[in-house]
């Protein structure tokens, strides 16, 4: 195992995230202090309870998750995209790296940035709404999970991307649709029986259903299908990155 | 001798279907200094690309010291060190920083020692704290240098070192590979500088269209290859070669001020002795005399032309 190389990987990418501290950290948290703001104390106060739990408080998790995935995959993906960008991609290539500890590099180093982002999130929530953490082992558990696999997701895209306007369009045009209508705000319960069962093909439900549920005991869909479909994701991503390493593709001529 | 990089029947045909190399078969020694030359689109690059790991092979075996590059590729590659053709660096790293990070990629433990000597060496030191994006080109070109010795490599490749650099840089450049060369580094260069290789390598490599069409000791190259030429000053202009010389290959300037005799210099008798024995005879006589011999840019560019 070369731990060096993906201690080098680990650290030039957590490096380049305190040199751009105020877009990598203040600007999620701050963005996301203002939907607690307008949705949580604004508006939430004038909306009934959702499953006995105040709306300012419910929709805690839905926010953590909808920043915890749309940064993971940024982070990934611009940290992989960048050396082939700029062509410093030659050096992980020739050096004697194993596609798995690239990968510990790379995702390790994103899922690292979500997690703190979330954590950062977390108590940011705490100064605006009252809640409660049900399930914190849970909590930090599928806070994990999902930084480790929408990271392992933004790695694939960087690789798949061959312009910056590719890197945006995935998390732009399917990811954050994904999860505003994935249960951020509500409970699928709300919705009408044809559009609930849509709902269900969205696996972005199942993430933050399971998150809520390590917050308030109760979910939208079983704690143990949240799970199964998180780790499912998780190893088609393992999949591909296996398949990339494999071939080569968009790697090696 | 076992050859520290043994190339055998490696050929790479792109995904368009181009052919970049064809069946190359090359064995470099431990400590040479070996000079690649070619035209552009020649299939240098890829071939270093290939021994490096950066482009897959089609067909064929790479081994580095013995390690074979696909199925040993953690050992094989531990040995490479390349410093590539673009100056790709990240330009927000200090110096320190991203030569730090080559040495941790190759699985080696930190030695600030040994990077502060890399860049000692490479006049690079007092610039240990500067941003690469802050430094020149020469500057830059010398920090992928110092990334690729880092790990403390048995094999460098440079890939058109002194492309873009100024003279005194390149003259630096080369005392730097000398002195590589010295500490036991076997050192395989591209170049399009012909006087660079015929400055610096012990053999040479001539490739193009994708095949290696001669490989060869530089001084036996220049020798079995190399024309030498005698140019006569004459005391008097003559109006044409004298019918008793025509079993002579000479030439006449235009002002018939010049006598220039080609003649092989590997053959046992070169005429000069009996060519001067003539004219002295028919009483031409010459105040200065010269003698120039070929050099490896008009035998690269004879051997590359002579393909089809």
């Amino acid at each position: 195992m070369n731990v060096y190389a993906i201690k080098a990987i680990y650290i030039f990418e957590m490096a380049r995230t305190w040199r751009t501290l105020l877009q990598s950290i203040a600007a999620p948290v701050i963005s996301t202090s203002l939907y607690f703001i307008v949705f949580g104390a604004a508006i939430g106060s004038r909306m009934v309870e959702i499953d006995g739990i105040s709306y300012g408080a419910f929709i805690v998790p839905g926010l953590i998750m909808l920043s915890l995935l749309s940064e993971s995959i940024s982070n990934a993906s611009f940290g992989i995209y960048m050396p082939k960008f700029s062509g410093t991609i030659y050096e992980i290539l020739s050096a004697p790296i194993s596609p798995f500890e690239t990968i510990a590099g790379y995702v390790g180093a994103a899922a690292t940035k979500s997690i703190i982002l979330g954590l950062l999130m977390l108590v940011t929530a705490r100064l605006f709404v009252d809640f409660t953490i049900v399930h914190p082992l849970w909590m930090i558990g599928f806070l994990v999970l999902t930084s480790v696999t929408f990271s392992l997701f933004g790695f694939i895209l960087g690789i798949w991307a061959d312009g910056f306007e590719k890197l945006q369009l995935v998390p732009m045009l399917i990811v954050t649709p994904l999860t505003f209508l994935g249960g951020s705000f509500y409970s699928i319960d709300m919705l009408p029986p044809f559009w609930r069962t849509i709902t269900l093909f969205n696996p972005v439900v199942y993430l933050i259903s399971g998150f809520r549920w390590s917050f308030y005991g109760v979910s939208d869909v079983s704690v143990g299908i949240s799970l199964s479909m998180t780790l499912a994701f998780m190893a088609l991503c393992l999949a591909t990155v296996w398949w990339i390493f494999k071939t080569g593709y968009r790697l090696k001529a | 001798m076992q050859p520290i990089i043994s190339v055998s029947k490696l050929s790479k045909t792109y995904a368009g279907g181009f052919l970049a190399l064809k069946n190359i078969d090359l064995k470099i020694h431990c400590g040479e200094i070996f000079a690649l030359l070619g035209p552009n689109g020649a299939g240098k690059t890829t071939l270093i690309s290939i021994i490096c790991g950066i482009v897959t092979p089609s067909t064929g075996i790479v081994l580095a010291d013995g390690h074979d590059i696909v199925r040993d590729y953690r050992a094989a590659r531990s040995k490479i060190g390349l410093v590539p053709q673009e100056l790709s660096t990240d330009l927000w790293e200090t110096v320190w920083d991203t030569v730090s990070f080559s040495r941790g990629l190759f699985g080696k433990p930190p030695n600030p020692a040994y990077i502060e000597k890399v860049l000692r060496d490479l006049s690079l030191w007092n610039k240990k704290d500067a941003e690469i994006m802050t430094l020149s080109g020469g500057m830059k070109r010398r920090v992928m240098i110092a990334k690729a010795l880092s790990h403390e490599p048995q094999i460098l490749f440079l890939d058109e070192p002194t492309a873009g650099v100024d003279v005194e840089l390149r003259q630096g450049m080369w005392e730097m590979v000398r002195s590589l060369r010295a500490s036991g580094v076997t050192i395989i260069l591209t170049t399009h500088y012909i006087e660079e290789a015929e400055e610096m390598a012990d053999r040479i490599g001539v490739i193009s269209k994708g095949e290696l069409i001669l490989v060869e000791d530089k001084t036996i190259l220049m020798e079995k290859l190399g024309k030498k030429q005698l140019t006569l000053h004459l005391q008097s202009p003559l109006e044409s070669i004298p019918a008793e010389l025509a079993g002579y290959p000479l030439e006449l300037s235009a002002d018939g001020n010049e006598l220039v005799y080609t003649f092989d210099v590997q053959h046992e008798h070169t005429g000069i002795a009996s060519l001067l024995r003539r004219l002295g005879e028919r009483g031409i006589d010459f105040k200065d005399l010269q003698t120039n011999q070929s050099s490896l840019e008009e035998i690269f560019v004879s051997l590359v032309r002579a393909r089809p």
